[in-house]
Order: structure tokens, then sequence, then C-alpha cells
């Protein structure tokens, strides 16, 4: 039977909750194409006992490949492995989440494969048998549509976009093995950022300061704000203020750092370039505090505030955690 | 200390993106061009490694139109040694792009392949890994520190919520991202020197794209913009707003 093959990504002794919706964005292209849902998932030994939520998430089989080389991420022994299983000739497409990991990933089994790649797509659909995807391109200033020519084809979806189906029952595991070859990159050690924060691509809400902050000492503003919002918020930086040295450049936010789409967007202190709206304006609902009223940034926010952020900032964190609060 | 930088010619990132009237392709009349600015990164990179090792040779590559040669002089006036034109419409498929970029790499002498981790116009981020793998090396991407032992190299790699460290030996391909260094200004000198250094220009012929654009739109329209008020009085509002209508808090 034809199938739509998804590549989970496992990190941190388990399945990263974006695999979910990368299978149930698989669920509805196979159902198109009257394919079955495989995933296959590369990890250390006990990855098996991390699948669960993948049957639920649309998956029909689900193959875990457990080899202590796929303990951390090694990039070629893992193309090496997920390229090999998808040349068994059944494959229509093979789908991988646009994360870090599922970038290289993918790009390298691309090249194995000998077959083309879209990347960060947010629109994936099957048209007369042919796989047509939607992704952004210049950042988000214009989307293209694009006709995915071979057979499979290969796809990595943008995380927050594709939202997770729940369909109880499904999903058989089975184990697989595969061979990861002698890797000749290795992953040697690991360091976490400064704060310990979620990235800016993956949180809910980002709270983002720019050149308005005035000064990198007042960033205690911002992170009493990110606490006020709760676990899932986050703080980003524009890019005149990582340039200055102020924050660090993996928080980033516009064409040359992230493309981020939370829920919530706070941009304060921001002029609104356009580089900087192209890496925010897919956000669900943008709130812009600038002191100037002419800035460009409240061209595309929600709800826009005319003030000084010494003013607003403290009054607004704390409102919000009375909101917070109140609603529990 | 051999590097081959392989960049590519992009719209400004303050550039204003227009729709041509084939509603496939961009309108670049009025549009600035320049180096993709995570090219800098690697460009610079490879400058560092070959002062670092006291010679070298820093070759600039890109695959692009005539037009791309603007790109190649600014690497050369950055004080790359030569480049090399291969002249071919950029198609929108990484994969054929880094075939023909394998394709002119192999059968030269070098240390690494350098790269930008991604081209911010199709922003595919795709062929400095593929060109990787279709060379069988070892390849770190999203570098953001790299140092170099011997023929031992350690880079850092962003992923999300701190960086990997990973070791690779030379040869290798890398993909810099920003924070890797700080890209130098071209001296006067450099860009008079720019004139006088070898930019060889081949014609290639691509391998047909395995992917179609059908067509180019513009991103969906916002809500309507709404100002709440001025200063803190207009907070309790905004706050309201947020819970009630936008049921985002």
């Amino acid at each position: 039977m034809a199938t739509v093959l998804v590549v989970a990504e496992a990190r941190d002794g388990g399945v990263r909750p974006v695999s979910q919706e990368i299978v149930s964005a698989a669920r509805g292209l196979a159902e198109a194409l009257g394919a079955d849902v495989e995933v296959i998932v590369l990890g250390p030994a006990g990855t098996e006992a991390t699948v669960d939520g993948l049957g639920a998430a649309g998956a029909d089989r689900i193959l875990v490949a457990e080899n202590g080389a796929f303990g951390v991420y090694a990039p070629d022994a893992a193309a090496r492995a997920v390229a090999d299983y998808a040349a068994n000739g059944s494959c229509l497409a093979v789908l991988f989440a646009a994360t870090a990991q599922g970038k290289d990933l993918s790009a390298r089994c691309a090249a194995r494969l000998g077959q083309s790649l879209a990347t960060e797509v947010t629109q994936i659909a099957a048209e007369d048998g042919a796989i047509v995807v939607q992704r952004p391109v210049y950042a988000g200033k214009a989307y293209a549509r694009l006709r995915m020519l071979a057979s499979p084809a290969l796809v990595s979806l943008r995380p927050n976009v594709f939202p997770v189906t729940d369909t109880p029952g499904r999903g058989v595991v089975e184990a697989l093995e595969l061979d990861p070859g002698s890797p000749r990159t290795r992953v040697v050690g690991f360091e976490r950022g400064e704060r310990e924060q979620i990235d800016v691509t993956e949180a809910s809400i980002v709270v983002t300061g720019g050149r308005g902050m005035q000064s990198p000492d007042h960033w205690a503003l911002l992170e009493d704000l990110v606490d006020a919002l709760g676990p899932g918020a986050t703080l980003g930086a524009s890019r005149a203020v990582v340039d200055a040295g102020w924050r660090p450049h993996g928080e980033q936010v516009g064409q040359t750092g992230k493309v981020v789409s939370p829920g919530l967007y706070f941009a304060i202190g921001i002029s609104g370039a356009i580089q900087h709206i192209a890496g925010m304006r897919t956000a669900n609902v943008i709130v812009a505090v600038n002191r100037d009223a002419e800035a460009p940034i409240f061209g595309v926010a929600n709800y826009g505030l005319v003030g000084d952020i010494f003013d607003v900032l403290p009054r607004l964190t704390e409102e919000i955690r009375a909101a917070r609060g109140a609603s529990g | 200390m051999k590097s081959i930088v392989c960049m590519k010619r992009v719209p400004d990132s303050e550039a204003r993106i227009e729709i041509g009237s084939d509603g496939r392709s961009l309108n670049t009349s009025g549009v600035k061009f320049v180096m993709n600015p995570f090219d800098e990164y690697a460009l610079e990179q490879a400058l560092l490694l070959k002062e670092q090792a006291g010679e070298g040779q820093v070759t600039a590559m890109t695959l692009g139109p005539d037009a791309a040669r603007d790109t190649l002089r600014s690497a050369l006036a950055m004080g790359a040694d030569d480049a090399v034109l291969l002249r071919a419409d950029p198609p929108p498929d990484g994969l054929v792009v880094a075939r023909a970029l394998a394709d002119a790499i192999r059968g030269r002498e070098f240390d690494l392949v350098l790269f930008g981790k991604q081209a911010i116009d199709d922003d595919n981020m795709q062929v400095p890994a593929m060109v990787a793998e279709l060379l069988d090396l070892p390849c770190a991407t999203v570098v953001t520190a790299f140092t170099l032992d011997g023929r031992l190299a350690t880079a850092h790699r962003e992923v999300e919520g701190g960086h990997e460290v990973v070791e690779l030996a030379l040869p290798a391909v890398i993909a810099a991202q920003k924070g890797l260094n700080k890209p130098r200004h071209p001296s006067v000198k450099g860009i008079m020197m720019a004139k006088k250094k070898p930019l060889d220009e081949v014609d290639v012929e691509l391998a047909p794209s395995g992917i179609e654009v059908l067509d180019l739109s513009p991103p969906p329209i916002r809500p309507e913009p709404q100002i709440v008020g001025e200063g803190s009085e207009a907070v309790p509002e905004l706050v309201r707003l947020l819970r009630d209508e936008a049921k985002v808090l």
C-alpha cells in the first residue's frame, strides 16, 4: 500500500510534540491520496515508550528504530537510515517538521534520494494526484504555491501551523532495524542558553523589545511581563538590539533572525522595519507599544498603545497578572 | 587553508516585495540587491581562517545571472582571492542548485566549503547540507562558533533552546549563522584591488527543476489596526480587549 511517511523527531529522551502536528497533516494528505500514514522514529533504547501520541494524531504504523547511535542527532547517520527506508518504493511523500533538526535532516535525505524538497510549508494538499504546497518566501513578504513534480515529494512543515487531530485507537507500533553506518559528524556536547526559556519559534507568546527600550538594563521590565504571561511566553529581540550586543542573536525576530507565528506577539519599543514585520506578521494577535504614534508597527498591530515604556510596562504587567489570576 | 565560499545575490532585507505581472516571479524594478547577509558571515570566517593559517586561498562562488557579478566583486573587495560565476537563473529547486555547485566544487582543491545558513529570498535552507551529501563530506549547519585544531573542527550548531557542539574532520562543509563573527567592511584599497582579481565565468546547464512555481501571492491581510489609547491609563482597556475580544489571555 502507498504511504505518506512522517519522520518524527526524538530529543531529550522522547518524541517531541511537534511530531504530532506533522502526523495529523500527513493524515489529511494520506486520505486524499488513498495512502497509509507511516511514522519513523529514530532514538536510543526506550524511545518506543514515548510514541503514544503519534497514533492518536493519525498514524497507521509507527516504526521505531532504537539504536545507541541515534541517542543524539547524528546528521549523517540519521540521513542514511531515513533515506534508505524512504527508498522502499511505496512512499508518495516524506514529511518532516521544519525544526533545527528537521531542516538539516530533510535536506540531507533529499540529496541522498535525489528528490526535491520544499521547506517550511504552511499548506499541503493533493491536486490531481500531485502534491501541491504553499510556503512563505522572502520571510513571508510573499507566499509561493508549488507543485512537487517527483515522487516521493519531500516536504518540511512549519511548526505551530497544523492542528493536532485526535483519533483514538489508531497506530500499530513495530520495531525496525536501521543501519546508522559510521557517523562522521559527532555531537560531543550541548550548551543551554543563558536564560532558561522557550525558543521564539516554539513559544505561544513572544515579547520582543527594540531600540525603544533604550538600554539593555531595562530588559527586567520585559522579563517581568514574560513572567506574568505564564510558561508559554518568551523574550524576543529586534535586529537593532541584537546588532548593538544587548541581546543574544538566538532571540532575534525578523528576516535575518527567526520567523515566528505565536498566538500573541508584543512589539515593545519597535518601530516596525520591513524586515522585522516580515518575521512576525503571521502572529495571531499583535500588540504594539511605542511612544511614536506614527511608527509603522501600528499598521500591523491588532491593538496599539501609544506611550512611554516606563509608564506603560509596569502597569501592563500588573494588569495582565491580575487578569490571568482572575481567570485562573 | 583553502576555502570555497558559496553565496547568492538576493533582494535587500528592507526591500518591498512586489509580484510581477506573470504572477509567478518578483517584480525586480527598483529593488536593491545585496550579498545574502548570512553569506557575509561565511566569507568572513573563510578570511579569518586563511589569516590564522598564514596562507591559503579564498574562492567566492555563486550561481546566478550576469548581475551576480556584483556580489562576487563585493566578496573580492572584502578579501576573497578569486571568484567563479556559474551563469544560470537560480531555479526554485534547491537540489538543482546543489547539484550544479557540487559539480563545480568537485575536482577543486579545498579544505572547507562555506555557505550562509540560508538565502533570504527563497528561504530554502537546504543547499549546504545537500552539497555536503552530494560530495560525501561531513557538514554542520546553522553554525555560530567554529574552531580548528589541526584537521579537526569544532562547531556550535544553533538548535531550539541552545547549541549542539559537534566535531567534524576536514574537508567539510559548514553553513554560517549570525553570531559566528563580525563581517568586515571592504576598504577602499580592497575595492580597488578587487577589479584586478580573477573572476571566472562559466555557463552551466541546469537539470530540470523538480518543483514548479504555480503562483506567488501577497501575505494574508491583517485585521484593521486599532489604537487603544495613550499611556498607562489605556492599559486596563488593552488588557480587557486581549482577554474578552481576542481571547488570548
